[in-house]
This record gives C-alpha cells, sequence and structure tokens, in this order.
C-alpha cells in the first residue's frame, strides 16, 4: 500500500518537474533568442567606432554620445530618486505604523509603479520643460536635466517598494534587542536596521537603475535627444535607447546595423547589472 | 531601596485578592508588580498580577504558552509600548518608583532594566561593536575604558576566553549559544539592575543551554533576575522564586522548592505534574 501511494507521489513528482522545467525553458529561450538576435543583426555594427564616435556622422558615426549621455540621465534619474525613495521606504517600514497614511501611500506607490511612462515623461514636460521658457527668451528647454527628473520618476517607486520589504524583512526581535538598550528609533534605523537590510536596498537601486536605463518614452519630451556629445545636464541630452528606437526607423540599413548594436550593448548593460544585483543579494543571504 | 515592610506599609498593596505576597525573609523586593492588568487591543491579556521581585535572586516564570508570562516579562521593560494597540494598567514599582508612568524616561528604565529574547539577535557588526554599542548610547568612555567595559561584561557571560582573539570579526558568524552569551554581555554590559531573560535557551542545544544556567547562577550575584520558561527543569533548577501562570492570572507564586514540592493550589500541582499545558 505504501509503494502505490509512493509511486504516486513520485509520478506527480515528475509531472510537476516537468511542468516548471518547461516553463523555465521558455523564459531562457526568449533571453537566449533575443540576445542571439541583437547580437547576430548588430555583430557588422560592434566597431571600435560604436564607443568612440557621435551619431552625428551617420553610418560612419558610433553612438559614443548616446552611451555618454544615457549613463548622464541614469546617473541623475538614480541621484534623485535614491535619496528620496530610501528615506521614504524607511518611514513606511518603520515610523508609518501607527499612521493611517503609510498604506496609503504604500497604495499610491504601486500605482506609480505601473503607470505609463510615457505619460510621467508628459508630466515632466508639463511641470519641467514648459516653465523653463520663462527662465529663457520664451524658448521651451528640453535638457538632460529633465530626462533625469522623468527618469527618478519611474525607479523612485522601485525603490520606496523595495527598502520597505527590505526593513520588513529584518526581524522585529532585532529592532527590540536595540530598543531594549535604550536605543532611540532613529539611531535604531540609521545603524542598524539600514545596516542589515543594506544589501536588498542596494539590489533595489540596481533593479531600479536596470529598469530605466531601457527607457525610451519618457525622454522623448524631456531630453529630446541630441547627435552631439554634451556632458551639460542643462543641454539636450542624448541617449541610447532614443537612438535605438530612431535608427530601426531609418531606411539606411548601415544605420539600422548601429541601432541593432546598440541594443546589444543596452541588453548586455541590463544583464550585467542584474546580475551584479543578484550576486550582492546572494551574498547577503549567506551572511544571515 | 524599597524592601518590604516599606512595601506592605504602602496603600494598595495587598488589596488585589490575587496579590501573592510572600515572606522571602530578609530580601528586599527590587521590583514590585501591583494590580497589573494588560490589554492587546480589546483582549484582557493580564489579569490584576500582584508580585513582589526579589533583589538579587532568580525569579522563574512558567506557565503553558499563552498564559501571559512573556508578556509580563515585556511589561518589565516596557517593550511592549513599540507596538500599537497594548495597554498596561497598574503599578511596577522599581526602587521606589513607577515604571509604567508615562512621565518615567524610557532611556533610564532601559538602563536599568535588560532584556534578552529567545532567539539570539547578534547586531550586524563586529562582536566588540555589539558590547560597545549599547553603552556608547548611554556612557561616554574613553578608548581604554571602553575596551574594559567590554571585556568585563564578555568576562560576565562567559563568552571571553572564546572570543578575544576575534573581536573584530563579525558577531554572525559565532554559534548560536555564543551569540545568546554575546546578547547577555550585551545586555549586562550598560550595568542594569534587572535582567529580563525571555525564555533564553529554547533555541539553544543541550550543552548551550547548561552553560547559560551555570551562567545565570554567576550573574544573581549582581542582578536581580527574571527569567520566562517554557522548561519546568529549567526553573526548578536555576530560581529561586517561581510564579506560575494561567490564562492571565497569577495562579500561585513562591519559593521554587515549595512550588515544585507541595504547591498551594490544584492547577500548580496539574501543570507541574504535567497533567496539562
Amino acid at each position: 500500500m505504501s509503494t502505490s501511494l509512493y509511486t504516486k507521489r513520485r509520478i506527480k513528482n515528475i509531472i510537476a518537474m516537468t511542468l516548471s522545467m518547461f516553463a523555465t525553458a521558455i523564459g531562457l529561450l526568449f533571453l537566449a533568442w533575443i540576445l542571439w538576435e541583437t547580437l547576430s543583426q548588430g555583430i557588422a555594427g560592434l566597431k571600435p567606432q560604436l564607443f568612440t564616435k557621435i551619431s552625428a556622422y551617420r553610418e560612419e558615426g558610433g553612438l559614443a554620445n548616446a552611451m555618454v549621455g544615457s549613463l548622464i540621465l541614469n546617473i541623475l534619474g538614480i541621484l534623485i530618486a535614491t535619496p528620496i525613495g530610501v528615506c521614504a521606504g524607511t518611514w513606511l517600514a518603520e515610523y508609518s505604523l501607527r499612521s493611517k497614511l503609510g498604506p496609503t501611500i504604500r497604495f499610491l506607490n504601486d500605482i506609480l509603479l505601473s503607470a505609463p511612462s510615457i505619460v510621467l515623461g508628459l508630466f515632466v514636460y508639463t511641470i519641467v520643460v514648459l516653465p523653463s521658457k520663462y527662465l529663457t527668451d520664451g524658448n521651451v528647454t528640453f535638457s538632460g536635466l529633465a530626462g533625469g527628473i522623468a527618469l527618478a520618476l519611474i525607479a523612485l517607486p522601485v525603490i520606496v517598494r523595495t527598502t520597505d520589504e527590505m526593513l520588513r524583512l529584518v526581524p522585529g526581535t532585532l529592532r527590540e534587542a536595540a530598543l531594549s538598550l535604550g536605543v532611540p528609533q532613529w539611531k535604531l534605523t540609521m545603524q542598524i536596521l539600514v545596516r542589515s537590510a543594506r544589501s536588498g536596498i542596494v539590489t533595489g537601486i540596481l533593479l531600479a537603475l536596470a529598469r530605466i536605463s531601457g527607457e525610451t518614452a519618457p525622454l522623448l519630451f524631456t531630453a529630446f535627444g541630441n547627435n552631439f556629445m554634451t556632458f551639460n545636464p542643462l543641454d539636450k541630452m542624448p541617449s541610447l535607447p532614443q537612438i535605438i528606437y530612431e535608427y530601426t526607423k531609418d531606411p539606411s540599413p548601415d544605420i539600422n546595423v548601429l541601432a541593432w548594436a546598440g541594443a546589444f550593448v543596452l541588453t548586455m548593460f541590463v544583464l550585467a547589472l542584474s546580475l551584479i544585483a543578484r550576486f550582492a543579494f546572494r551574498s547577503k543571504v549567506s551572511h544571515d | 531601596m524599597t524592601n518590604m515592610n516599606e512595601v506592605a506599609s504602602q496603600p494598595g498593596f495587598g488589596t488585589s485578592p490575587h496579590h501573592a505576597g510572600v515572606d522571602l525573609g530578609q530580601v528586599p523586593a527590587k521590583m514590585t508588580v501591583r494590580d497589573l492588568n494588560f490589554y492587546y487591543g480589546e483582549f484582557h491579556a493580564l489579569k490584576h498580577i500582584g508580585l513582589d521581585v526579589p533583589e538579587k535572586k532568580v525569579t522563574a516564570i512558567i506557565g503553558p504558552s499563552g498564559c501571559g508570562k512573556s508578556t509580563l516579562l515585556r511589561i518589565f521593560n516596557r517593550i511592549y509600548a513599540i507596538y500599537p494597540g497594548m495597554r498596561a494598567a497598574g503599578e511596577i514599582v522599581l526602587d521606589g518608583e513607577n515604571i509604567l508612568d508615562p512621565k518615567y524616561s524610557m532611556n533610564r528604565l532601559r538602563s536599568k532594566v535588560g532584556m534578552v529574547f529567545q532567539k539570539p539577535v547578534p547586531f550586524p557588526m563586529t562582536i566588540f561593536e555589539n558590547v560597545a554599542y549599547g553603552i556608547r548610547h548611554h556612557e561616554r568612555l574613553g578608548r581604554s575604558a571602553m575596551e574594559e567595559r567590554v571585556e568585563q561584561a564578555l568576562r560576565g557571560a562567559a563568552l571571553w576566553d572564546e572570543v578575544k582573539d576575534k573581536l573584530k570579526q563579525s558577531a554572525l558568524g559565532l554559534s548560536g549559544g555564543q551569540q545568546q552569551r554575546l546578547c547577555i554581555a550585551r545586555g549586562i554590559a550598560l550595568k542594569p539592575e534587572v535582567l529580563l531573560l525571555d525564555e533564553p535557551t529554547s533555541a539553544l542545544d543541550p550543552i548551550a543551554t547548561s552553560r547559560i544556567e551555570q551562567l545565570v547562577e554567576e550573574l544573581k550575584k549582581d542582578f536581580t533576575i527574571v527569567i520566562v520558561t517554557h522548561n519546568m527543569q529549567q526553573a526548578a533548577r536555576c530560581s529561586d522564586m517561581t510564579a506560575f501562570m494561567y490564562m492571565g492570572e497569577l495562579i500561585e507564586f513562591d519559593k521554587t522548592e515549595k512550588i515544585f514540592t507541595k504547591p498551594d493550589k490544584k492547577q500548580t500541582e496539574d501543570y507541574i505534574t504535567g497533567r496539562f499545558g
């Protein structure tokens, strides 16, 4: 009797394992396919000039300005979103316990998390780009800064959410242990809780970075794009996703190849970030 | 310092039928609980508790799960106050002052009453910093004075010999038993007067448990100890006084020897002989 029960369970186990491995294989297949497709289509464009020349030279050029622009935009976005996001997440996890505001903010944050990025782009266009004409001689000024703000709005809810969740994963006994020493709440939060949850919070920031580095829509009305190299955040700024978007629509096949090469570089960058985030998170788990 | 006679002469003493006034001989009471009630929201978790915790003795609180023993312990340093919806009414007099008075400084209370929890909870920092952390919050000490205090605390917790060569290493690398002794060191480093132990050995193996029990025996020379335990043998082995609680009430409080040999109440006898719980 027990043998037949065992056989039944084994069969169920095999079925469940097969299904989950099949599902995993589908996911991995598409990832490999995407990497293969971008690599095979873009390999012709993966030349040194891709990293050294700017897009103003068209077919003879590269994407150096777009890469630099993307880097600046992403750094701006993360620099703006991180302090606000970490503070808000900390407040949600540690201080909103007695307040009705906490669940409300968590809910609104989840809405922001799924807000269409083009809407956030338009929002920043309205509150940052349009008013800039009062500072200039009446010209509307697109800028890297506006792009950075738009990206920050996308990164913000991700950082708030991960900070909140990572802090709530810290066992309550650790809070009690510190408070039972007479340590005040702010010291507990800054010196013990944030330290325990640090790698999780950093992972969240890296994931937010991975998320915004692929965004095109919010940059269309904010950073606008630029075929020249610029380091000035108040200038129109090019970005990798946006140039990929424009180059794929171009009739010239040589330009299309550059778009594929850019897509490959971008995918590898996001993949690398995810792996780093993953690695940081794993080192935290083994630490416990 | 409040002694028994003074306590007895104060109004309110013994007015509750549940107050377990016990002759402690010449031992003064360090902490006196009077008509203590505790509520988790609407739930009346502790009902009219009254007892005297004798100074520099080990007082054990036993009882079945959910009887309120941990709840009682967690009122002694008001750690319950970090959660919303919890309320304590009544008096707990420590050195002549009611610690439940909102005016009683939390900082002062927690430097006088230390606590060790069920699971060892080292902070994510070095062994040295774990002990120094609490001290640094309450006192300004120079480098050598701090090193001395940390060593003293680690010796007091019988951990010094095992960690003296790795003070700069993360406390998370210690074994469970060592982590728990580190938590005791962290608690006694503040030189509290009362030390609360909330099932301190329930997550430890038998060898680590017996080390902690020996340590409790040592610690009572300097501290008044209240220990909550699930393990009746542990209460019998290492306490001087035992309180038996059931369903939020203090059923009986007496010398440990008496509780375990000839308790007055039927419920106590049933519990210690294993008839329920």
